[in-house]
Formats: structure tokens, sequence, C-alpha cells
């Protein structure tokens, strides 16, 4: 009984997630406030899903399944590096650089920043051996 | 009660699908639209999850597994070439 309970709570509260997150893409009325409804609320919706799914197959059929958590942490680590690619790919499409606000520092946004620049700040020595060998 | 809460689940994931189609045809910039479509593939897995519940067994599990990588490629590779004009440099 408690642990129907606790897949249907899971399964209501991903299937609203899942929503609220496809509804925000639809809603919000900046690419990058866009880019928060499915990378955050959708990401959570399917991870209850496949919570849902897991309780489901250790306490009512019996048989444990390491699939789901599989899936959940493939999605989980792969969330990130897509909304950060998508965030970046708005960066470069949307915006000039001088547009943007201030960084507070010397450098300017790192998405922005040339190879030569990085390197010359980083890795100082091996740039300029660089650059020396250039010259040669 | 699982059946209510799962068709309730079901009814959720989609529609937000659904959803994501229209946001694909008409999308106000580029990057909205690899959004969508990388929203599409979360929904999918979540329904195909679901569709395990529903049908008891592990088969379908599989099947998202892929999905869920060759999403990630997509997605990657899609902005890649926005980004850089090209895929693996």
């Amino acid at each position: 009984m408690i642990v129907d309970i606790l897949i249907s709570a899971c399964l209501v509260i991903s299937g609203i997630f899942g929503l609220v997150g496809s509804i925000g893409l639809i809603k919000l009325p900046d690419p990058m406030m866009r880019l928060h409804a499915p990378t955050k609320a959708t990401t959570l919706g399917v991870g209850g899903a496949l919570v849902a799914s897991m309780l489901y197959f250790e306490f009512v059929l019996g048989r444990f399944s390491f699939h789901e958590l599989m899936i959940t942490l493939f999605l989980f680590l792969t969330a990130p590096i897509t909304g950060h690619f998508i965030a970046k790919t708005h960066l470069h499409l949307l915006h000039r650089p001088e547009d943007l606000p201030p960084t507070g520092s010397e450098r300017p946004w790192a998405s922005y920043e040339s190879d030569e620049a990085r390197a010359a700040i980083e890795t100082p020595e091996t740039a300029a051996s660089e650059a020396a060998g250039k010259g040669e | 009660m699982i059946g209510v809460a799962l068709t309730f689940a079901f009814a959720c994931f989609g529609l937000g699908l659904l959803l994501n189609i229209y946001r694909i045809v008409n999308a106000p910039t580029v990057g909205d639209r690899i959004l969508a479509l990388d929203t599409m593939v979360i929904n999918a897995i979540a329904l195909l999850a679901l569709f395990g519940i529903l049908e008891g067994t592990a088969v379908y599990f599989e099947a998202s597994m892929i999905i869920a990588m060759t999403g990630f490629i997509s997605t990657v590779s899609y902005t890649r070439y926005l980004l850089r004009g090209d895929i693996i440099e």
C-alpha cells in the first residue's frame, strides 16, 4: 500500500514536471529563459518516471533492474552539457560581444577569447616559446 | 491507484511532446529548435519508461538507453556545427 502511494506520487510529480518543462519552452519570453525549462524541469520529470519504474519492478514485480539507474545517470550527466552547448549557440548567434555585461576583469567572456590570448595568459612560457618558434 | 497515476503521467508527457512539435514547427531561433528536439528526446525516453511499467517488461529500457545516447550525440553535433562550422575538428 505504501509502495503503491510512493510509486503513484513519483509518477504524478514526474508528469507535472515534464509538462511544466514543455510549457515553459513555449511560454517564456527570452531564449536564455527558455533554456531553463527543459534542461531542469524535464530532466527532473524523466528522473521521477525512471525512479517510479525502478520501484515498481523491485516491489511489485519482485525483480530488480539496473537499467533505469543507468539511464537516469546518463541523462543527469548529459543534460548540463547539452544546456551549456545550446547556451553557447544562443550567445554566438544572437548577441554581439560588446552587448554582453562586463566580466569585471581584463579578459573577455571565455567563449569569445581567442586561443592565442588564452594560451598567453594561462601558460606564458610555452606561448612565448611558440611565438619565438614562429619567428625563426 | 498506480493505473490512474500512470494514465496521468502518460497524458502529461504526451501533451509535452505535442507542445514540443509545435515549438519545432514555429521556432523563433535555431537554438530554440535544437532545444525543442532535445526536450522531445527526453520526453520520448519518459514515455518509453512509462510504457515499460504498463507492460511490466524490461525490453524497452535498452531502446530508451539507445535513444538517450543518439539524442545526446545529435544535440552536441548540431550545436558544434552551428558554433564552429565543423563537428570533428
